[in-house]
Order: structure tokens, then C-alpha cells, then sequence
């Protein structure tokens, strides 16, 4: 029966029985990042409550590679996260080098730590352009979408692609760098750090961009840590964590870079750390250039890495030329890949990304288990909202950088 | 006959003037949106529309010509006289406002002896228009528009007449052409100077009355995805659109006349008699353009602090000093 109109009345001044105020924020909607669905209960415009529903990304990659051989799920990965898809190619690359038990020439890690940068500087570029924009500086969207052009251009001179760039393979890269592409990456990084300056000077003093971020979404670095939060948001809160420090991968261990922290944790600070982190990605790329001169012609593939028709089968026959037909007959088998599991995780632009890889000897997969830093960041978007207004909520998104092609999977 | 006709003459100009007056308004308005987009574009390393027309020039035109051929869509459950009603009360209160405005200090269409207030009275009525809108559209992003916009016109609208009493003690006149006419004879020629105080807050409440950057809470893009219109569609869509740069473009013609001396100039203009006037609401309205490509957006509360802690006692101070000067000469 339909509520009459005296329980209605009756509703009046009555908090127990008021409803609350719902705004189902997304998945369509401008600022949220892809598909990202908020559920806000308001009072006015202060969050009661905030429940992230998520899934409308999902395309099922981690499932999908377990079809498809160690190379061939490669490309899925660029899926991801898939404004840093480099940083996921290199991830994954390191999980199956490990299982492998693969070498890489140091030629191969240099590149591959040079295109990581630049996807760590590209999505840093894409954060402070959506976060200025959610925040209403319409300007500085437009100025960094510039510079990650610039960016884009270079992948696509290195390896022909721009955004989905399957530049590493499994033990090492595809392809050398031409010495044309060295000097333009020389020039980037030669003009990079004064554009950094033009959008500090526009956002970093202005009165309205410090009211909008200081003391927004406070989280002290214990509380940080429960919540799981990794990368850039976690630094912000002071934590110096950094995989690239702790368990240097590909060319981390030789080149020279500081670790940006915050001190208060909140959405300021964690804004300073990311822009000064592309300074020091900036000097990396730099440092590896330098480096690049010294390898020059060495070769950029690990000797014995599968290549794109690895076997599928579970048991490869091994070639074993035979000594009077002289060609090679059928002999005992191997596994492809050998039996076992590893997890690698590396430090990529969102956070700490994990690659958890199971095998059972075959050429595909068996189990691919993605830690996706966004997927983490979207489960402290409540906590973080909290008794803050619906325009914070934005400022939040922005601030954990979350991509949702990375969440859902 | 003839003296029917002897009559109705001055109707029948005023009628022509009115007509002569909106149109070339309308025009304005639609190559404001032009300016705003072309100027914003080079701001941002980008050209802005160059592909209607030589350098895109009829691009307005052809963006009106596209919104009348869409679909106008009214949503379930929505109300629909109000709906209907919403966009024509803001653009009508817009464009009314032009009436009282002095451009020429013979071409103004109603002289009226309290045109200042006709303009606040006519601001504070387009902004029903956007409440009437959030209200009606049954939708909770244009709810939570419609209430920012009643919530920020409301205060906003105190500070904004606050800071033209000064203007009216030094004048001592409601009427614009008087105001105009006492600006010129006063040693200052211009009120900005003696009244940069008033000025000041006029300017930036001018720019919450117009809901602009970086006041644009009510149709904040990236929070409520359009605010108070986000349910409107084709030409409604349009009057609201023309409703905010009629506001934009009356607020600062009423800068220009309040504090920016008007028609007068340092030099005459020999057959462009309102050359002056538009120069000065060029710049002004190249200032809010500029503002618009330069600042991040207020959060709600932190706008309503900036009115009610900051631009309010400014403007009173303001009118004790104008006041306490204007007694002690």
C-alpha cells in the first residue's frame, strides 16, 4: 500500500524516519575517472556516506591469459592500467623472466627503465591535468595534455604505438632505440623541469588550488598503511616506501634519485610529491641516457627468451639433433616454463603494481593474479571522504589516482 | 490620423530603439561566446574554432542553428510548466536589465530615477529562473545546483548592493545617467579610484552573480555534471546559455557605468559615439574570460565564507568611509 499522506506528514521532523539524500555519483559521470560508481548518502552537500561500486570495467584479462601463452598475454597487460601500460608490460616482463629464470642484458633494463619514467611522467601528466580540471583549473588540463603528447610521440618513434605500447618483451625489449629517439629524449628532459615550473606557477601558490587540497583528505601514515594505500598516496603521508628503492629492479640500482615524501598526508602533499617525483623521473630518464652511450651495440634480448610462438602444450618436446639423419628428432620432454610461482611487484606510477604468476609447466599460464594499486586506492575512497563536502569527494578521486581499467580488470 | 500618428511616434521609436537594442545585444552575447572560446583556446595552446566561416566567425550561428534542430526533451516526472518557464524568466531578467543601462548619454531606453535598483531587483529574479530550473528538472545533480545557486545569488547579491551604495552617496543618485553624468564632473572622472574598495567587491560578486569562475558552483561541471540545467536540452539549453553571458555581459555594462565612468572617454570619438562604453566592456568582459582560464573552482562553503566573512564587511567599511568623507566635505 502506497504511504498515505498523515505518514507522511507524520515523516516531518522525524530524523529516524527522514531518507537520505542519494546521489548515485557515476559511472557517467565527468570526473570519476572512467567508470567509477559512487554511492553518497548527503546531508546538504556533507557526505554521510560513500560506497564505491565497481565492476563496470571488467573485461576479465586475468582469466583471459590463462588462454593464452606467456608472450601472448603480454599484450593484456597494457590493458591495465593503460596510461602507464609500459610499467605493466615491465612488470609482467620481470615475473616471467623470474620464473624463467632469465638474465637481461643491461642494455635491455636500461631502455626498459627509460620507458618506464616515461609512463610514470605521462600518468603523473594526465593526474594533474584531470585533477586540476576536477578542481575547476581548466587551463593546466590543456597545458599538460602538451607535454604527455610530446611523450606519446616518442613511444610511437620507439616502438609505433602510443598508448598501448607492448614495448618489453619477456627478456628484454623489441626493439633498440634509434639514435634519433635518444636525441629527442634528450630534449625532452632537457626542457621537461621548466614545465613543471609553468604549472606550479599557475596552481601551487594560488590561494583557491591551497583551499581546495590543504588539510583535504588527511590521512596520518599509520592509517595510510592499514588502508593499504601504495605509490605517490602513500608517500604523500610520509612513508618513504618506494619498491624502486627497497627492491630495485631492471636499472634502479644504478642510477640516482630521491624518493619525494610529505609530511601532513594530505591531498597538498600529495599533489607536491607527485610533481616532484616527475623532476626525478625526469633525471632518470637522463641518467639512462648517459648510460645508453656505454652499451652501445649490445644486444637488447636475453639469450634463450620464449619468443611470440612459444609452444602452448604442457610438455615441449626438446629438439636433439640426431647424429647421422642430422636433422632433429622428437625427444624427451621439458615444461616450456618451468613449474613453480612468483610474485614480482614493481613501482608503477599508481602505486606498488604485483604480478602474481602461477605455473604448471606449460606454455600458458596457469593462474595470473594482477595487485592492482587502484583497486586498493578505491576501497579508502570512504575513509578518506568522510564528513567532507561533495566537491572533496573530486578532489579525493583525483588525489589517489585511481584508473579503473586497472580495478576491474 | 495625423495626430493618432503624432501620438504613437515616441511609442513606435522606443519599440525600433528596444528592437535595435536587443539585437544588437543578442549579438553580443553570441560573439561573447565566440571571444570566450577563441580567447580561452590561445590562452591554452589551442586555436578554438576556426572551421565555421573565415577563422570560425559563424560558428555562434551555426551552434544556435543546431540547438533549435535538436530535440527538446522533457524528463519524466519532471514539472513541466516550470520547466517550460525556467529558462525564459533568467533570460528575460538578463536581457531586461539593458534597458536602464546609459550607454550614450542620449541613448538610454528607460531613464528611470532608481535603475540601480531595477538592476538588483532584475538580477535577483533571473536567479528564480536557475531555482525554478533545479527544482522542476526531478533530478538530484539539478536539485543540489538549484540550491547552491539560491544559496550563493542570495548572498552574494548583499555584498554586490553593498558595494554600490558607495557609488550612490558619492553621485547622490539611483539614476545610471545621473550616476554617469556625476562621475564625469567629479575630479576623479572615474569612481574606481575613490571607490576601489566598492569596485573590488563589486567585481567579484558580480562574477558569483553570473556564476562563473570561480564561482560556477551551481553547474560545476566536474561535481554536479551541469548543475541546475543538466536536464535541459536543445533551445532551453540555449536561453540558459544566453541567459549567463546576457548576465555577463549587463554586469559589466553596470561596472562600466558605476565605476568606470560610462560613455565618457579622454577623447572624443568623432561619429562613434559609444565607442567608449564598449571598449571599457571589451576589457571587462576580457577580464572574466581571463579569470576563467586562470582559477581552479570554490568549494561551497568556503564561497559562502568569502561572501559573508570578506566582500560583506569590506563593502560596509566601505560605505562608513564613503559616507564619513562625504560628510566631512
Amino acid at each position: 500500500m502506497a504511504p498515505t499522506l498523515e505518514l507522511y506528514t507524520r515523516k516531518i521532523g522525524h530524523p529516524e524516519w527522514e531518507e537520505p539524500f542519494v546521489v548515485n555519483m557515476g559511472p557517467q559521470h565527468p570526473s570519476t575517472h572512467g567508470v567509477l560508481r559512487l554511492y553518497l548518502e548527503l546531508d546538504g552537500e556533507t557526505v554521510v556516506r560513500c560506497d564505491p561500486r565497481i565492476g563496470y570495467l571488467h573485461r576479465g584479462l586475468e582469466k583471459l591469459s590463462e588462454n593464452m601463452t606467456y608472450t601472448q598475454a603480454m599484450v593484456l597487460t597494457d590493458r591495465l592500467d593503460y596510461i602507464s601500460s609500459a610499467a605493466n608490460n615491465t612488470g609482467y616482463c620481470l615475473a616471467v623472466e623470474k620464473l624463467l629464470g632469465l638474465e637481461v642484458p643491461r642494455r635491455a633494463r636500461l631502455l626498459r627503465t627509460i620507458v618506464c619514467e616515461m609512463a610514470r611522467i605521462s600518468s603523473h601528466l594526465l593526474w594533474l591535468a584531470t585533477h586540476a580540471l576536477d578542481i575547476g583549473a581548466m587551463t593546466v588540463f590543456l597545458y599538460c595534455f602538451r607535454d604527455r603528447e610530446w611523450l606519446l610521440d616518442i613511444y610511437e618513434k620507439i616502438c609505433g604505438a602510443r598508448l598501448t605500447v607492448s614495448y618489453p618483451r619477456i627478456g628484454g625489449v623489441r626493439l633498440d632505440f634509434t639514435p634519433e629517439i635518444i636525441d629527442e629524449l634528450y630534449q625532452f628532459t632537457e626542457e621537461f623541469p621548466t614545465r613543471i615550473t609553468d604549472y606550479e606557477t599557475l596552481i601551487d601558490v594560488n590561494r583557491i588550488w591551497l583551499r581546495r587540497t590543504k588539510g583535504i583528505a588527511v590521512v596520518p601514515p599509520e592509517k595510510a598503511l592499514n588502508m593499504g594505500l601504495t605509490g605517490p598516496s602513500l608517500r604523500g603521508s610520509g612513508v618513504p616506501y618506494d619498491v624502486r628503492k627497497f627492491r630495485p629492479y631492471d636499472a634502479y640500482d644504478e642510477v640516482e634519485f630521491e624518493v619525494p615524501v610529505g609530511k601532513n598526508g594530505d591531498t597538498y602533499d600529495r599533489y607536491r610529491v607527485r610533481m616532484e617525483e616527475m623532476r626525478q623521473a625526469n633525471r632518470i630518464i637522463r641518467q639512462c641516457l648517459d648510460k645508453l652511450a656505454q652499451t652501445e651495440g649490445e644486444p637488447v634480448v636475453a639469450e634463450g627468451a620464449p619468443d611470440l610462438l612459444m609452444p602452448e602444450k604442457k610438455k615441449a618436446p626438446r629438439a636433439v639433433p640426431h647424429p647421422k639423419k642430422g636433422f632433429m628428432v622428437k625427444g624427451e620432454e621439458v615444461p616450456v616454463v618451468p613449474e613453480g610461482e612468483v610474485y614480482v611487484s614493481i613501482e608503477a606510477p599508481k602505486g606498488e603494481l604485483g604480478y602474481y604468476i602461477v605455473s604448471d609447466g606449460s606454455g600458458k599460464p596457469w593462474r595470473v593474479r594482477v595487485r592492482a594499486p587502484s583497486f586498493v586506492h578505491i576501497s579508502a575512497i570512504p575513509e578518506m571522504v568522510k564528513g567532507h563536502m561533495v566537491a572533496d569527494i573530486i578532489a579525493v578521486i583525483g588525489t589517489l589516482d585511481v584508473v579503473l581499467g586497472e580495478c576491474d580488470r | 490620423m495625423e495626430a493618432i500618428l503624432k501620438a504613437a511616434l515616441p511609442g513606435i521609436i522606443l519599440i525600433v530603439e528596444a528592437l535595435v537594442l536587443l539585437v544588437v545585444a543578442l549579438l553580443h552575447v553570441a560573439y561573447t561566446t565566440y571571444a570566450e572560446r577563441k580567447v580561452i583556446g590561445h590562452m591554452q595552446q589551442r586555436l578554438g574554432p576556426n572551421r565555421v566561416g573565415p577563422r570560425g566567425l559563424l560558428q555562434p550561428i551555426a551552434d544556435v542553428v543546431k540547438l533549435l534542430a535538436k530535440e527538446d526533451i522533457v524528463p519524466l516526472g519532471a514539472d513541466k510548466g516550470l520547466f517550460y518557464l525556467a529558462p525564459f524568466i533568467s533570460l528575460v531578467a538578463g536581457a531586461t536589465s539593458l534597458a536602464v543601462i546609459p550607454i550614450w548619454n542620449r541613448f538610454v531606453l528607460a531613464d528611470v530615477n532608481v535603475g540601480l535598483l531595477v538592476i538588483l531587483a532584475l538580477s535577483s529574479l533571473s536567479s528564480y529562473g536557475v531555482i525554478l530550473a533545479g527544482w522542476s528538472s526531478n533530478s538530484r545533480y539539478a536539485f543540489l545546483g538549484g540550491l547552491r545557486a539560491s544559496a550563493q545569488v542570495v548572498s552574494y547579491e548583499v555584498a554586490m548592493a553593498l558595494s554600490l551604495v558607495g557609488v550612490m552617496l558619492m553621485a547622490g543618485s539611483m539614476n545610471l545617467s545621473e550616476i554617469v553624468k556625476a562621475q564625469i564632473s567629479s575630479p576623479f572622472k572615474i569612481y574606481a579610484l575613490p571607490q576601489i574598495i566598492g569596485f573590488f567587491v563589486f567585481m567579484v560578486s558580480a562574477i558569483a552573480e553570473t556564476n562563473r569562475v570561480p564561482f560556477d558552483l551551481p553547474e560545476a561541471e566536474t561535481e554536479l555534471v551541469a548543475g541546475y540545467f543538466v536536464e535541459y536540452s536543445a533551445i532551453r539549453f540555449a536561453l540558459f546559455y544566453l541567459a549567463e553571458y546576457f548576465g555577463m555581459v549587463v554586469m559589466s555594462a553596470v561596472a562600466v557605468t558605476c565605476f568606470l565612468g560610462g560613455w565618457a572617454g579622454p577623447f572624443e570619438v568623432p561619429g562613434l559615439p559609444f565607442f567608449w562604453f564598449l571598449i571599457k566592456l571589451y576589457a571587462l568582459l576580457f577580464f572574466y574570460i581571463w579569470v576563467r582560464a586562470t582559477l581552479p573552482r570554490y568549494r561551497y562553503d568556503q564561497l559562502m565564507g568569502l561572501g559573508w566573512k570578506v566582500l560583506i564587511p569590506l563593502a560596509l567599511l566601505n560605505i562608513v568611509i564613503t559616507g564619513g568623507l562625504k560628510l566631512w566635505w
